[in-house]
Order: C-alpha cells, then structure tokens, then sequence
C-alpha cells in the first residue's frame, strides 16, 4: 500500500525523524492561512501517489502567505501530469504547505527488502534529488549500504559509518545518526517495504531534515497496522481496482482490450503473456485465486465485463481441485445477469471440466470454448479484431 | 528416486482441524501420503481424519516419528507454526499458508539455518513425488509418476506445465512450488541441487515469474554446475513495472527483476527457455533429445 508524502512524513515525526514545519490545505484560503502561520517563504507539494511532481508544476514557491493562496488556487483541482502518473494524470485534491529551508546538500537515503540476502537494506547516496537506479546505474560508487541483521535490528555503529560515508561531521554527523536510526525504527515498526528520503536535506544551518519522504507498505501485515491502513486513498486507486479489492481479487488494470479471468498469479501472468503473443493486448490482471468460489467468478466477471476498453474476454481456469462445472455456473450466471454481448472464449482443464464444457453450450450464450491456452488466445484475439 | 519426500515421508500437519487443513489433509490421506498426526493447540488427545491429534508439533514427533510438517494455519500464526516445526527437530517444512509478512519471514530464515530444517514456501501450492507422497494442496490425480522435476514460483502455472509433461508422454519426479512471496525457504539453486544429485530426474523445468533475482541465481547455477538439461518459462513478460501481480513477490522494481532479464540470464545458461506458456511441453521433448 502506497501513502502519500505528508502521511509518510506524520509516520516518520512519530519515530523521531525530523520533518520540515508544515500542514495541509485542501483550499486557496487554507494555504494561505499555513503560509502566515509558518511565517516565512513556503513551498507548495502536491499531494499524489506519484513521483517527479516538480516537472509537472506539482510543487511550487511563494515568497508570501497572498503568493501561497494564489498559486494554490491554480494548483488545487488541477490534474497533474508527471512521468509517473501516465498520460491521464492525477487530479490534486490536497497541497503540503512547508517552509522553506536553506539547502547546503541534497542526499538520499532508502531502506528496502534485499531479496537475495534476505534482509533490509539501508541505501545511502551523496546524490541527493537523483531517482536512486539512475545513480545506482551511472555512479554506483556514490552509494553506500548497509545490511540489518534480522536478530539484531540495525546498530548505532552502521548509523555512524552511513554518515560519515556521506561526508558528514559534527553536529550534523549527530543530527544524521539519530535520523538514520529514527528511519529504520519507523520502516521496521510499520512493516513498510519502502522507506525513501530523496532529498535527505542538510541546510546551511547544519540541520538534517527529510525533504521529501515515500513509504510504501507489507499489504501482509496491514492487519497489525490499522494507523497505516486508516491512510489509504482511494480516490489514487483505479476504481475497478477498488471494487475488486473488496472482493479479495487481484485486479489491475491495463490498456489493451482483451480482458482476462484466470485463477493463480503466475497462470494469470502468462495468461497475458500468451494473448500478447497471438497478437492481442491484455486490458487487465485479474487473478480470482487459486481456491476460487462461484461468488468470486460471478463477481470477478462482472468487474471484468465493466471495463469499457474491453472487447472480449478470456477466461483461463485451471481447475485441479476446484470444479470446472461450478465455474462454468458462475460465469453462465453472471453474464446472464449483465447481458453480456461481447465475446467470450473460456479454456477450462481439470475437474469435471466435461460437465463444464456441457454448461457452457447448454447456456445458449455465446461462449467459445477452447482446449488449450494456445487456442483459447489464438481465438479471443481473433474476435476482437 | 524423487527428492525431499517419499513414501516413507512422516507427515504431521499442523492446523489439522481447521476448515483447510480437514480438507487437504484428508486429499493428502487419500494420495496415499503418510499423515502420521496432527497438531492443533487445545485439542491434544482427539483423533481427527483417523490420525491422533497432539497440543504440539513437538509431542508428534516424540510419539509418531513424523519427519515433515505440513502447515495450514492463518498468516498472523504462521511464521510461529513454522518456527515451532523447525524447533521440533521435522527436517522439512511445508508452508502452504499466503499472506504471511515479509518481516515475519525475514525473522524465520536465520532460524531455520540454525535448526537444520528446510522450508518450502510459504505461498505454494506444496510439493509432490507423483505416485509416493503429496504434502500440499495440487490436485494429485494430474501428476505421474517419472523423470522431470519441475520447480515453480507458481501454483496452477505448475498444473498447466505438468500436463504439458504428461503429453509428452512423460512423468515427475518430483514437482516443487517455491511459493510467491518475496522471501521463501528452498528457492531453485538449492532445488536443483537437490535434482542433481537424484539419479531418476533427467531433466528439470524452471517456472520462474517477474520479481527478484532467485532466476538469475538459477541461470548461474545451471551455466556451471547443472549437467542435465533445463526448460525455462518465466511469467509475466508483458507486466508493467511497480505493480504487483498478486503474488507478492511478483514486482518489477526500480527496473529491476523483468521477465527478459532472466529469460536471458537462462538462455545465456544453455537452457531451453520457453517463450509462450503453451511451449513447455515442446521444450522438454527439444531439451530431452538435444541431450541424449
């Protein structure tokens, strides 16, 4: 699950991490009002689940508490385009209104799950503003890890050779330490699976604050969480996304047109990848699980149906212990219910897969069955032709 | 010969009682698998499925010799029901429960070494020796019994492979599901290992996904140290990056972690990858008689 930025900033403030002074405002008028109250040059961020929002004119300076109502006007409601959020954008419902600091230096710190060794990984760089595979790819000597034991969490020792790696001393060596460690605690004690401060700020003064902060969170372990659960926006998720969601679907959607049902990730996956090799584009991912029930088909088809990019449907079920028959219902009902016009090619295997086969032709609907996931994609791009 | 289990494979599962657990453990007693006990906190001394029942993994093994655990417990008790296997001295550990936290599982693995007990998911559909024991939940009755060992990050992706197997005209000797999550027990160098050194597999099937770099570590291992021949298949070549696809190891991240990255690492291997899904089967019989 992804928060946006003054979530992730109010997470770290609870662990001790220092953040810039600010507030939201979801009006002109409120901006404003945080502007005076700050009391000094302010920055304008708008709030989306998207990155790169500067080169969009998603963030922006004011010199006054007037200059902050103005330009939050024109940035509240506007849809912002950046190379993260696709063609279509995100409309802006709510600014970041913080002061603005001195910069000395930009860094950049993250903490991630290394995969291969199994364990969190803090990633430090003096490329600070930088996306971190650009540096990773252009200047990897620029970047300094540190591993965390599982047993023994991260140590003080790896904290102090992160900042002096990043060249700094003193009292901002301090600062730096207590921020290191402050990041972890907040990344292990909210299960996060990102935690990224780009920049990581050293102003003129010394001080070191997060600039920016992204956290991403263990969908997993959300059910320990209900703080973090409690900030998830819906209004940045695709709405089909969320319907599914509600149904324990694996939904996603995509920009082909030949709309898939499967049941099983990788299935699913390759799913898709076979409709690309026949030649078509797959309009979505939508894994209805590997136990799955009639319930979830009828549903799942439904949200697959609702899509209006999709001109036809693939449905790929490898039945095993589950029955072909009960899907072969699930869908017969479902598109009964909806009028389903547009065409459907259904690869059942497995159990009772004959008796599933009989429905589906006893149905009187237009449904296609195909004996393989080769002829199944081979025919559902032909239709949509 | 299979790996990991047989039919000599003593079998207690843990979660016996519960809805999922009933119903796959009596499948697994149908196959033919030995399920020697159970385990189920608070109901010690019953008999469920016609096995006894025990408080603790630990009386089990005391009183039935069982020497793998099979676990169908919910995600928040999972990593505790994998640790208390491990601590009960079971040598193999099957841990068909998803949706277990990452941190959980990173707090398991160093344990687990300590212990000396393997692990096989979570988030699998299990793993099989066709026609000797199944200690998961796959649908047995597709499986046959031969000699291609299959290793997979996926459940009915497997299924779909092992019935292009089986038109082949060819059997398993063993098929593994390493499961979906980011963080998982046995992963496929270990696997292949394994398959290595077993004199009835000829020939091992790869089906990797999107996400990680547990491909990459299989593609390295297989260019120096793997004599049989490989089929490859990764999912997920038309993904798009930053979004998992359900399971929740499947994510290519930071640019990292596409499926052309590990086709590639295992075509540059020798192996024989598979482009389409429905190309498996045909890539087995390529790599069966390019090595013979």
């Amino acid at each position: 699950m992804k928060i946006h930025e003054y979530q992730a900033k109010e997470v770290l403030a609870r662990y001790g991490v220092r953040i810039p002074r600010g507030e939201t405002a979801e009006t002109p008028e409120a901006a404003r009002a945080v502007a005076g109250k700050l009391g000094s040059r302010v920055v304008l961020k708008a709030q989306i689940h998207a990155g790169g929002r500067g080169k969009g004119g998603g963030i922006k300076l004011a010199g006054t508490p007037e200059e902050a109502g103005r330009l939050a006007k024109d940035m509240i409601g506007m849809t912002l385009v950046t190379p993260q959020t696709g063609p279509e954008g995100r409309v802006v419902q709510r600014l970041l209104v913080e002061e603005a600091l001195d910069i000395e230096r930009e860094l950049y710190l993250g903490i991630v799950i290394d995969r291969a060794r199994e364990a969190p990984v803090l990633m430090a760089s003096t490329e600070g503003g930088m996306e971190i595979e650009k540096v990773a790819a252009e200047k990897p000597e620029a970047i300094f890890k540190e591993h965390v034991h599982p047993a023994t969490g991260l140590q003080s020792y790896q904290a102090r050779s992160l900042a002096f790696r990043l060249g700094l001393a003193g009292e901002t060596h301090k600062q730096a330490v207590k921020f290191i460690l402050g990041l972890y605690r907040a990344f292990e004690g909210t299960d996060a699976s990102l935690a990224e401060i780009n920049p990581l700020l050293v102003t003129r003064q010394g001080d070191v604050l997060a600039l920016d902060a992204k956290m991403n969170f263990d969908d997993n372990a959300l059910y320990r969480h209900a703080d973090i659960l409690a900030m998830r926006d819906l209004a940045e998720e695709s709405p089909l996304e969320v319907e599914a969601s509600k149904y324990n679907l694996n939904y996603i959607k995509l920009d082909g047109n030949v709309g898939c049902m499967v049941n099983g990730a990788g299935l699913a996956m390759a799913t898709m990848d076979i409709i690309k090799y026949a030649g078509g584009t797959p309009a979505n991912f939508l894994d209805v699980g590997g136990g799955v029930t009639e319930e979830a088909v009828t549903n799942a088809f439904r949200i697959l149906v609702s899509d209006p990019d999709v001109r036809g449907a693939l449905i790929n079920i490898f039945g095993g212990i589950v029955r072909c028959d009960m899907i072969a219902g699930g869908v017969v009902k479902a598109a009964r219910e909806l009028g389903t016009k547009i065409p459907v090619v259904i690869r059942l295997e497995g159990t009772n897969v004959e008796r599933g086969k009989d429905i589906l032709r006893g149905s009187g609907l237009a449904f296609q069955p195909a004996d393989s996931m080769k002829e199944a994609a081979a025919k559902i791009v032909a239709l949509v032709k | 010969m299979s790996i990991l289990i047989d039919e000599k494979t003593k079998v207690v599962v843990q979660g016996i009682t519960g809805g999922e657990g009933t119903f796959h453990a009596q499948r697994m007693i149908e196959y033919g698998t030995r399920v020697v006990a159970g385990a189920t906190p608070g109901k010690g001394g019953t008999t469920h499925l016609g096995v006894p029942v025990f408080n603790t993994v630990a009386e089990a093994v005391r009183a039935e010799g069982a020497d793998a655990a099979a676990i169908f417990v919910p995600p928040f008790a999972a990593a505790d029901a994998i640790l208390e296997a491990a601590d009960a001295g079971v040598r193999l550990v099957v841990c068909i429960t998803e949706g277990i936290p990452t941190f959980d599982m990173i707090k398991v693995k160093p344990f687990l070494k300590e212990r000396g007990a393997a692990l096989i998911g979570p988030n699998t559909p299990g793993i099989i020796s066709p026609g000797k024991s199944k200690i998961g939940i796959m649908p047995g009755h597709i499986h046959k019994r031969g000699t291609v060992g299959i290793i997979s990050r996926s459940g009915t992706l497997t299924y779909e492979a092992v019935q292009q197997v089986s038109r082949q005209g060819l059997g398993q000797s063993t098929a593994v599901g390493i499961g979906g999550d980011p963080i998982v027990g046995l992963k496929f160098v270990e696997l292949l290992e394994l398959f290595r050194e077993d004199p009835e597999t000829e020939a091992v099937i790869l089906i990797g996904e999107i996400g990680g770099t547990a491909e990459e570590e299989a593609a390295a291992y297989v260019a120096g140290e793997f004599p049989k021949p490989v089929v490859g298949f990764i999912a997920g070549q038309t993904a798009p990056p930053g979004r998992r696809m359900g399971h929740a190891g499947a994510i290519i991240a930071g640019g990292k972690g596409t499926a052309k990255e590990k086709m590639d690492a295992l075509r540059a291997a020798g192996a024989h990858v598979a482009v389409s899904p429905a190309e498996i089967g045909d890539k087995l019989r390529e790599a069966l008689s390019g090595a013979s």
